[in-house]
């Protein structure tokens, strides 16, 4: 899931006019506390429901530094979007609406029920609510969420190119040409689901696949009425299925959401109508957006990825602005792949060497801080992921500045006792990534080891550089920095795209570290077969726990972002399946 | 002067067919020279981890399998005979000027720029009418009490006008009469004037002082140098033997002779601003032209890249013809 | 521009509408009273501080001057010439100049007069035409407009009726077809068409005291000619008083009644113009005279320059300011080196501010100068 880049050269403008006192306005500005809601703390809202309210009306105003990728249900990738589309565009399943780990729970949104596994795990059955409408009073049936599938990115990329591929990959019938090329009448044309009434849908997968139900999370399932489809230009107006519709649409200035007449909350027990109306402004500086959040002209900051330096060192520095402050994990890691396949890393012990030797505390301070950056990260798994278990087995924590005897055991263990040279790539438009390669090599060159740091574009940094095997051999590029999150917050959807072995690519390879082991795609495979979901999590933390056994990847932080909700702003918490504030639930205090 | 025109107009549009082949080069030939393939290029414009299936799909889609002289054509056709682009369930047309769609929100690029253009119009005009105020009375007064409390100070701050990056001013402004004296609380929430003017001036404010600073400190330096020059030309002295009150000398012939190259400059910065105020849209989170093109050159969005290229250009070139125009009507002694 | 090095535009660039530093505090008041003269300076003086110093560009004039008549003031660049007759049209006021002594205009005194008032004079009872007529109307704006605009600040009038009082006067000044030139611009004018349409400009107020500085210096012998005798034609037709400032002596031989020869900003030799030609007393007005071009000499016979350059008029040589220059310096006993020479009395109004006796004067007049003239 995509992170805005932070606009630095703003930020430190801003940071120097915060010592002027300048920078946004300071204590209350703006905004008037909140009313009726449980008095708010720092972090509050991680563990529980800021605000409670059910009060009803006023506008939330929402902004973005840039655009995200798609109001299309069908054609995003973004978190936020996953998060914030549900107010009009109904997944069959969720995540409950709760702050903690209850959190990751998964709940019916359209649906009745989580899906109904047959025995031999290959077909899911879902009942959605009787009486549902779409917002222009259609009746919504389980035709129209098999239509919704169709014409999503599995199927139709060259019309909506930026969504997730997981039907394709995980349904029957990986052929079907998607539902703008799809020949048959009603174009229901995709064999692998079947919609038996109007209430019932019923998929078929190619293989057994446990984590099925996360994929009904997606908002690829929210339903599309067909004769309302209007392919690229369904994002100006998705025809909605929620309690909010679109009213105004620009794909350079944003969008507008009023109440939708035809929802009803009896058909809907999850998502609230509690405003009127939302308005989201795209493309606001960065450092503007803070400016506005902190004078209470904007309500939260739909991104979710936290505010810029000088913000935060007012909101630091400020005791009735940290209370109205979050700094949740946001289920992203950052690391530096240890490639596999590039000597003399292809030997475990110089991979070892390198965990021991760097300085954690630097690569924390590189990546932001302990506020805005994130915690020292000691395993690959996040604790926002199923099967994060505690672990530390190099001793990060204990030793927060690197062990440079350790490391020179290993490098004697791996017949290098004065150390090798290697090089690294990083993006260098990421100036925290440049950050924590300097780190990387100031920390190694302790114990001899020369890092020569490459920096790369982002835009082709997976597509030519870090993620071509090719390239990586030919150049020597043994440490890629990189970070991940899960598309769905199980050890499966964290792992299985960056240790199984069978998805390097010779372009847009994401399993960086070239990790190739029969054992770990036997056991992803045994996961993915395994109904029992304590099981599975224990598969997730074995493989976790082999991956940093192997010192294939050294892990850095897990980013955590400082979030700011106006205090006007009810029934906040964060949602750990995003990794920030829920948006389903939100209203205004009076 | 109708031949001067046509000739101009020749050339301006030959101009912009340079600087479209010329953006064209950089953005589409350069990196495939410098050994990018089109899959790569297309991967930009799809999703997180996409299979090459995928890639491909869009590879096909933009068009961008296809060799750069054939996208080159497409494009210039586009923009003489309007486009089809494959939507999904429809074909959308876009008719003429059509500069394509939009890779990465396949919205057509002409709609959005016209969107762009009213906000960056408004910020750009109304900036001018200040800075010009501003700047040509600051610098008349200047000239004209050359030496005083008020000439020193007017310089200097012109000096600091002048100096002072818009970034720096921009969230100055915004620090204090938005943050802190809440004057202008919706600064730089554009609403269009048609549907709230009073709304429409409130976003605007700032940007135009910000803006206009600038350009005023400049304004006010040049009106102040030519306004000594002039003031010293034989003319203003036959003006005064004329028994002329010294008011009309300044204003009739002193500062309509020093206005002249102020016009020229004017017409040149206006033309440049409106093709896209770049630092004050993107300080002040304007929607305009500049801000346009700033999110089109971080998406890599192509065909946005061009079309605010080309509109900005013909801008440039529209400003520079009128201000040759108007040279002759101003100066008697142009002719073409 | 080629007659003055100091004057309002070149000082220093200066431009000021301050109220005018008349410099009263310098002027010794005797009950000034109005002469018999319809235009009489008094001990005018112009000063102009700078940075580098005082610039004392006119220093000590007086002269009459009766209506009808024409006075020639004569002298290199920067001898005060302009400066003195901007000083007559109240154009220093707008500078920095100190201004003291009297100039009285038809029994009204100009230096202590307000604002105002010599605003209402210039252009309606003096006026003055300019050296370059092409810099010296705007380029902007029409012949006809610049004409109606002179006009109408005088005259309530309509345009139309100011407009055919433009054409009348273009007409006067001998331009052909004047009611479609009226509408010309300044450069669509040959240089002598200018300098008719910039007379047909100060005449337009029929003004009684005219100043033309250097009218003809930028034109074509042919059409200077043409220009004075137009000058003469409208000073006889309008009995006005007229001053031609120039640098050359043949322009006044013929024009002026008077002639006043100026240097470094002081009064070298005044007299009827008989009397300045045919005996001369002052070297500057040999040498002005001995560098004048005539029809009559022998061609292989050079010129007598005036040997060096005008002095700075920061740093004026001491005593007589011509002394470095005059060849008859030793002759004087040393008084030209250290005493400012007075003006005296030669005959009749001829004076001439020398420390040579009037013997010496003549004796090398006759001797020396005459005979290589």
């Amino acid at each position: 899931m995509k992170r805005r880049n932070t606009v630095a050269l703003f930020a430190a403008v801003c940071a120097g006019l915060s010592m002027l006192a300048a920078c946004g306005s300071s204590g209350s500005g703006g905004t008037t506390g909140s009313s009726g809601g449980t008095a708010a703390a720092q972090n509050a809202a991680l563990t529980s429901i800021v605000n409670p309210s059910t009060h009803k009306g006023g506008t939330l105003n929402l902004a973005l530094t840039n655009t995200g990728d798609s109001t299309d249900p069908g054609n995003t990738y973004y978190a936020f979007n996953w998060d914030f589309s549900r107010l009009y565009a109904r997944p069959l399943l969720t995540y409950k609406a709760v702050p903690g780990n209850a959190g990751l729970t998964l709940v019916p949104d359209l649906a009745t029920g989580l899906g109904k596994v047959s025995d031999n795990g290959l077909t899911y059955t879902y009942t959605i609510h009787s009486g549902l409408k779409f917002e222009n009073g259609e009746p919504i049936t389980t035709q129209d969420v098999k239509y919704a599938i169709e014409r999503s990115t599995s199927y139709a990329p060259d019309v909506l190119p930026n969504g997730p591929t997981y039907f394709k990959q995980y349904l029957a019938d990986p052929s079907y040409p998607g539902a703008y090329k799809d020949k048959t009448a009603n174009k229901m044309g995709l064999t692998s689901i079947d919609t038996p009434n109007d209430t019932t849908i019923v998929f078929h997968l190619s293989q057994p696949f446990a984590e099925f139900d996360y994929l009904a999370t997606l908002p690829q399932t929210a339903p599309v009425p067909p004769d309302k489809d209007t392919g690229a230009n369904y994002q100006t107006h998705p025809i909605s299925s929620g309690p909010y519709m679109f009213s105004s649409f620009n794909p350079n200035t944003g969008f507008s959401l009023v109440k939708n007449p035809n929802w009803s909350a009896s058909t809907d027990n999850f998502t609230k109508q509690n405003v009127d109306k939302i308005n989201v402004t795209y493309n606001v500086e960065a450092a503007d957006i803070d400016s506005r959040l902190l004078n209470g002209s904007l309500d939260i900051d739909l991104d979710g990825t936290g505010v810029q330096t000088a913000a935060r060192a007012k909101i630091l520095n400020s005791k009735s602005l940290l209370k109205l402050s979050d700094d949740p994990v946001t289920g992203f890691l950052t690391y530096a792949a240890l490639n596999t396949q590039v000597a003399p890393l292809n030997n475990v012990d110089c991979r070892k060497a390198i965990e021991y030797a760097v300085d954690h505390v630097t690569q924390q301070t590189a990546e932001g801080g302990p506020i805005a950056g994130g915690d020292i990260a000691t395993t690959m798994l996040t604790p926002n992921d199923t099967g994060y278990v505690k672990s530390d087995i190099y001793n990060f924590l204990g030793k927060p500045h690197g062990d440079q005897a350790k490391a020179k055991e290993e490098l004697q263990k791996c017949g290098k006792p004065n150390g090798f040279s290697v090089n690294m790539s990083v993006r260098g438009d990421r100036p925290k990534e440049v950050a924590t390669g300097q780190g990387i090599q100031e920390a190694l060159s302790q114990v001899g080891i020369k890092v020569q740091i490459d920096q790369f574009q982002s835009g082709q940094y997976y597509t030519n550089f870090a993620g071509s095997p090719a390239y990586v051999h030919s150049h020597d590029l043994g440490i890629i920095a990189g970070g991940w999150g899960a598309d769905w917050p199980s050890g499966f959807g964290f792992l299985s795209q960056v240790v199984d072995g069978r998805t390097i690519k010779p372009a847009g390879n994401t399993n960086l570290q070239e990790t190739n082991d029969p054992q770990i795609n036997a056991m992803l495979d045994a996961a993915a077969k395994n109904p029992d979901a304590n099981a599975r999590n224990s598969i997730y933390t074995q493989i976790d726990q082999k991956i940093m056994s192997q010192a294939e990847i050294l892990p850095e932080v897990y980013a955590k972002a400082l979030l700011y909700r106006n205090p006007k702003v009810t029934n906040v918490f964060v949602t750990k399946a995003y990794g920030m504030y829920d948006y389903t639930q939100m209203g205004l205090s009076s | 002067m109708i031949a001067f025109i046509i000739r101009r107009l020749f050339s301006a549009v030959l101009m912009l067919i340079v600087v479209s082949m010329a953006t064209f080069a950089v953005f589409f030939l350069v990196p495939r020279l410098a050994g990018q393939t089109t899959d790569q290029l297309a991967a930009q414009y799809v999703g997180r981890n996409p299979n090459p299936a995928q890639i491909h799909a869009m590879e096909v889609k933009l068009g961008l399998d296809q060799p750069v002289y054939v996208q080159y054509g497409h494009f210039l056709k586009g923009i003489v005979a309007g486009a089809d682009y494959d939507s999904g369930p429809d074909i959308s047309h876009c008719p003429a000027p059509c500069f394509g769609f939009s890779f990465k929100n396949q919205q057509p690029v002409w709609p959005q720029m016209l969107d762009a253009l009213p906000v960056t119009g408004s910020l750009a005009i109304g900036a001018a009418v200040l800075w010009l105020v501003a700047g040509i009375g600051i610098g008349v007064l200047s000239a004209l009490r050359r030496g005083s409390f008020f000439d020193r100070a007017a310089m200097t701050g012109a000096l600091a006008g002048v100096s002072l990056p818009i970034f720096f001013t921009a969230l100055l402004s915004l620090a204090i009469f938005r943050d802190t004296i809440p004057l202008f609380p919706d600064a730089g929430n554009y609403i269009p004037f048609a549907e709230n003017p009073a709304k429409w001036a409130e976003a605007l404010v700032l940007p135009w002082v910000t803006l206009a600073f600038l350009y005023a400190a400049l304004y006010a330096r040049l009106t102040r140098a030519g306004m000594l020059e002039t003031m010293g030309e034989d003319f203003i002295r036959t003006a005064r033997a004329k028994g002329l009150p010294e008011r009309k000398v300044v204003v009739k012939h002193g500062l309509r002779a020093t206005l002249t190259p102020i016009v020229t400059i004017f017409g040149l910065d206006l033309g440049l601003l409106i093709g896209g105020a770049v630092l004050t849209e993107t300080a002040f989170s304007l929607p305009g032209l500049g801000r346009f093109a700033i999110t089109a050159i971080s998406d890599q969005d192509l065909p946005e890249i061009l079309g605010v290229t080309m509109l900005a250009g013909f801008f440039v070139v529209f400003a520079n013809l009128i201000v040759d125009i108007l040279y002759a009507v101003i100066d008697p002694r142009v002719r073409y | 521009m080629s007659g003055n090095t100091v004057g309002q535009d070149s000082t220093d660039g200066f431009v000021d509408i301050r109220p005018p530093l008349t410099g009263t505090d310098e002027f010794v008041d005797t009950e000034p009273k109005a002469s018999g003269a319809f235009l009489e300076l008094r001990d005018l003086r112009v000063h102009f501080p700078t940075d580098d110093g005082l610039v004392k560009s006119a220093d000590g004039l007086s002269f009459a001057l009766e209506r009808g008549k024409t006075l020639g003031i004569v002298g290199e660049s920067g001898s005060g010439k302009s400066v003195t007759s901007l000083a007559v049209m109240g154009l220093h006021r707008t500078t920095r100049a100190n201004i003291t002594g009297e100039i009285w205009l038809d029994g009204e005194e100009l230096v202590k007069a307000s604002d105002d008032r010599v605003r209402s004079l210039r252009g309606k009872k003096m006026a003055m035409i300019f050296q370059d007529p092409l810099s010296a109307m705007h380029p902007y704006y029409t012949i006809g407009a610049q004409i109606i605009e002179a006009y109408r600040i005088h005259n309530k009038v309509s345009k139309a009726a100011a407009r055919r009082h433009a054409i009348e006067m273009l007409d006067r000044v001998g331009i052909p077809q004047p009611s479609s030139r009226v509408d010309d611009y300044p450069h669509q004018f040959s240089g002598g068409m200018r300098q008719r349409a910039m007379i047909a400009m100060a005449l337009s107020c029929d003004p009684e005291l005219l100043i033309a500085d250097e009218p003809t210096t930028a034109l074509d012998v042919t059409v200077q000619a043409q220009i004075l005798d137009l000058i003469r034609d409208l000073q006889q037709e309008f009995n006005s008083a007229v001053i031609i400032i120039t640098h050359d002596l043949g322009v006044v031989a013929e024009l002026a009644d008077d002639i006043m020869v100026m240097y470094a900003g002081r009064t070298a030799e005044y007299g009827p113009a008989a009397d300045i030609f045919h005996s001369p007393q002052h070297p500057y007005t040999w040498g002005l005279l001995g560098s004048m071009p005539r029809l009559d000499r022998e061609r292989s016979d050079r010129l007598l320059p005036i040997k060096g350059t005008p002095p700075s008029l920061i740093n004026v040589p001491s005593g007589c300011a011509f002394h470095p220059r005059c060849g008859y310096a030793e002759l004087t006993g040393g008084r030209s080196f250290d005493e400012v020479p007075e003006l005296r009395e030669v005959d009749g109004t001829h004076r001439v501010a020398c420390h040579l006796t009037a013997e010496q004067r003549l004796r090398l007049w006759d001797t020396e100068i005459k005979p290589n003239l």
